[in-house]
Order: structure tokens, then sequence, then C-alpha cells
């Protein structure tokens, strides 16, 4: 693999996916909008659970913020890379149009998953970070190397996660070729992600830490961020990000066996 | 003679259209799946015992949960991204030259979207039964009848709205991010992750003078068997429905003044 010749083709796509999404620039001040309301709305929805409450499933109110933070960011990652991208992948199988990624002399998961950028999702990307910068001074949290280090490894395993759930679903779209509706099913689901998992029952806490590890994504790192993590936890993120990772991508290669081109 | 042949294209066009769903049954079905969100908030708050703060028992509030479920099952509004796809490929010009409001047209989609989903949302609630077999009940006839005339009103409501928005196509090529920003306080404060009385007092002192509760909170109200002013929540759909339409009826008109047929 030759990296420099790949940061050279990424530098291409962010020119190009920035150059045409800022021709719709009341676009992305409309999404600057719905950001800011979507977080208002779940601090709204946050305070109507705490306001006869102390405590949500052991969490308090700042704590809990926390992971409302944490998701925020990685919401606006999603919406930065994972859905643009990975709905252009449905694009792509239905109108046959992956024969000519497939045919370029670079690797496909690469192109079809940084291929475009979104560039209002930025501006939810710093929303959550301010958020969570506030929770840091609200909740007394010292800053060190040790924490930061943590949280980085943590987040960085978060989003792994993520772009592999959201990936493996498009990949599906080889055999299904309408998966638009599974990835509202899947988005559905990381909406839980915004609330701490002991706030669940024990049912869906498993179910959501076996089956889909939304659990991992903004739990554990919320808990790093308070020092209430052990260790093996976020050992346990790593090796989950990891497999999720080398599966998806031997899951892409294992599909494409499958692909017929359409329409010609 | 005329409501004769109105009454024929509007069976012509449903059966067209249902029978153009069924199609996509898997897609409606995985549609329907991502509407349990309501669940998940039901499991949040008797986990919690948040429900005994606002005076609500376990079996009320999941029936009132599992009421919203249904009442957003069939009150989902998509017109906009249809009628934005279709403009965007000037496919809007031959519904146009056609002696029928295109509307009507995506109305019929709706509807038998909603047919074709029925089943689903029946297993659905199936499956909530078997886990919460405490909460079965069945409303009375009459209530049953009121709850689906205060559903449809619900969702007229939110089809008028969003018609509106859909004809922004005529100004701007993104009217959708308009319905993803409009979307949000739909969300928050219609009932769907939290009933309206749960709200703050600063919230409720306004909240029902704006459209929000009328979409959810009170069919679901009517639905479950929880406290509400019947007459009060259908006149005030009524109403809405009534200050609604106009506008939409001005803005059609000023669009498709304004309309120049893109992509063809």
């Amino acid at each position: 693999m030759n990296l420099s010749k790949y940061i050279k083709v990424y530098k291409k796509f962010l020119h190009t996916s920035l150059a045409s999404e800022l021709e719709y620039k009341t676009n992305i001040l409309v999404d600057l909008i719905t950001a800011i309301l979507s977080l208002i709305g779940s601090i709204f929805l946050l305070s109507i659970f705490f306001q006869n409450n102390g405590y949500i499933g052991g969490w308090k109110y700042e704590q809990a913020l926390i992971i409302q933070g944490i998701y925020t960011i990685l919401n606006g990652i999603t919406n930065t890379w994972f859905n643009p991208n990975l709905t252009e992948i449905v694009k792509h199988i239905r109108e046959g149009t992956l024969d000519f990624v497939l045919l370029k002399p670079i690797d496909s998961q690469f192109f079809i998953s940084l291929k475009k950028i979104n560039p209002s999702g930025f501006l939810e990307i710093m929303l959550g970070f301010f958020l969570l910068f506030y929770c840091i001074i609200i909740n007394q949290i010292n800053l060190n190397l040790s924490l930061l280090t943590l949280s980085l490894i943590t987040i960085s395993c978060s989003i792994c996660i993520l772009y592999s759930l959201w990936f493996f679903i498009s990949t599906t779209t080889i055999w299904f070729v309408k998966t638009w509706n599974a990835i509202e099913v899947l988005r559905s689901f990381l909406y839980i992600g915004r609330f701490p998992l002991n706030s669940f029952s024990f049912s869906l806490r498993v179910f959501f830490s076996i089956f889909i590890p939304i659990a991992f994504i903004t739990t554990i790192p919320s808990e790093v961020f308070l020092g209430l993590s052990q260790l093996w936890k976020i050992f346990l993120e790593v090796i989950v990000a990891t497999v999720f990772l080398i599966t998806s991508r031997k899951f892409w290669l294992f599909a494409l066996k499958f692909y017929s081109s359409a329409s010609s | 003679m005329i409501s004769n042949l109105i009454k024929r294209k509007i069976f012509t066009l449903l059966k067209v259209q249902y029978s153009n769903m069924l199609e996509y049954r898997v897609e409606i079905a995985l549609w329907a799946i991502s509407g349990i969100i309501p669940f998940f908030m039901l499991n949040i708050w008797t986990n919690n015992n948040l429900n005994e703060s606002i005076n609500i028992s376990d079996v009320m509030l999941s029936r009132y949960f599992l009421s919203a479920f249904f009442v957003r099952q069939f009150s989902v509004v998509w017109v906009v991204f249809s009628f934005e796809e279709d403009s965007l490929m000037g496919k809007v010009s031959p519904y146009l030259i056609q002696p029928l409001n295109p509307f009507f047209r995506y109305f019929a989609q709706h509807l038998a979207e909603q047919l074709t989903r029925f089943p689903f949302a029946l297993i659905i609630a199936f499956f909530f039964f078997i886990f919460n077999p405490e909460s079965i009940w069945i409303p009375n006839l009459g209530i049953l009848l009121l709850s689906i005339v205060s559903t449809f009103l619900s969702f007229l409501i939110q089809f008028l709205i969003q018609s509106i928005v859909a004809c922004l196509c005529f100004w701007t090529e993104k009217a959708s991010s308009i319905e993803r920003l409009l979307f949000i306080p739909t969300l928050f404060l219609s009932g769907l992750l939290a009933p309206v009385v749960s709200f703050p007092a600063y919230v409720k002192s306004w909240i029902y003078l704006t459209p929000f509760p009328y979409l959810i909170d009170f069919p679901a109200n009517l639905l479950s068997g929880n406290e509400t002013n019947i007459s009060g929540g259908l006149s005030m759909q009524i109403l809405w429905i009534f200050l609604i339409f106009p506008l939409f009826k001005k803005i059609w008109s000023e669009g498709t003044k304004k309309y120049t047929a893109m992509g063809s």
C-alpha cells in the first residue's frame, strides 16, 4: 500500500466534494440550525428525565451530559463522512456505476468510504466538543495525559465500530439493492446511544452490548472521562473495534464476489 | 358525474399505489421496525421509575408508548423527499399537465403505504404484548374510531405542512433540509419520546397552542385511555388543518408559476 498516494488522492476528494457542497450555502446554514435544535431537544429530553430524579442508571445529570457531548461528536462524524458516502454505495450498486470504482487502481473500500464529505457535519462535531468541554468544567475533571490518551483511544474505537456498522449495512446492498430503510433501523438503534447504558433494563443492555455494540460507542468513552471505567472495558472496546473493522473488510471483499453489475 | 369521476380517479390511484407498495414489503417492514424508539423510551421511563413523578402507572405508560408507536406508524410523511426527487429529475412536468393535482398522487402513495405497513405494525404490537402482557387492553369501539380519526387528522396536518415545504422545491433545490429542520421540534415536542404531561411547566404553558402535541400525544392519549380533552383536541386538529390548507394552496399556485422544468 502506497500511503502517500492515498493521502494525495484523499486531498483531491476533499477538494472536489467541498467545492460541490459549498454550492449550497443556505443548506449548510439550515443544517447548522438543525444540529443546534437537535442538541437542545436532547438536553430538554434529558432534563425531563432528571426533573424529579437525581440519578438515572447511576448517572447524574451533569455526567449524562458527557454522553450527549460524545454522541453529538459521533453523530457529526456520521453526518460528515459515513452518511454521504455510504448512501452513495447504494446508488453505485443500483445504477451499476460500482464498475468504474472497481476498475480504478485504488482500494475500492477506501474510495467509496471517503469519496464524499458533508461540511455541515463539522459544525455538529464542534458543537459536541463545546458541550464536552463545558462538561469537563462542570464535572471538575482534571485533564491529564493518561486521561486524554485513553479517551482518544476509546473515541477512535467508537468511530471504528460506528463505521463498521454503517459499512456492514451498506455492503448488504449488493444482495438486497435497496437498503435505505435498514440504515433507518440502524439510526433508530443508535438513538439509544444518547443515554447511559445502565438506564435500560437488563435484556436491552445485553442486546445492545452483544448484538449491536452501541453500548461501547458512547458509554465507555464517557466513563473514561469520569474516571469510572475499568481497564478491561477499554481493552474490550479495542478488541471489539478491531474485530468489527476486520470483519467489515472481509465482508466487503466477500460481497464483491457476488456483485453482478446492473444495467450493463 | 363529477364526483363519480373523482371517486374513480382516487380509487385507481390507490389501487396502483397499493400494488406498487406491496413490491417493497421488506423495506416497509424495516421502516416499521425503525419506529420502535418509543419502546426504548418506555424502557428508560419504567426502568428508572420516572413515571411516579408524573402520576402515570407503568401499565398506562406502556399503553401510551404503544399507542404513540401506532400513531407515528400511521402518520409518517415523506412527501417532500419524493417530490424533491421528482422535481430534480423533471418528473413533475408530466404530472402538472394531468388534470389532477400531483399531490393527490403522493397522498394516495402514503395511504397505500400505511395499508401495507398495517400488518407489520400489528406484529410489532404482538411482540410488545408478549413482553408486557399486563398492558393488553381493548379500547371501546367509539374511542377506537375517534383515535383513528385523530390519527388521520394528525397525518393530514403533517402531510399539509410537508407539502408546503415540498413546494419550496420550486425555489430551492434542497427543500428536504428544511424538512429535517422541522422534524426536530416534531420529534421532541409531539410526545413521541416523552408524554406532554411530563414536560416542565414553562413548556406546557405554550405548547398546546402549537400543532405539535396534536400530532402524537393527543391521539396516543386517546387510544391508550389516558386522560385527555377529546373535543378540544379534535377541534384543535381541525383548526390547524383549516389554517394550513389555504397556505398550501397559495404556495402551490405561486410555485407552479415559478416552475422551470429541471432535467428535461
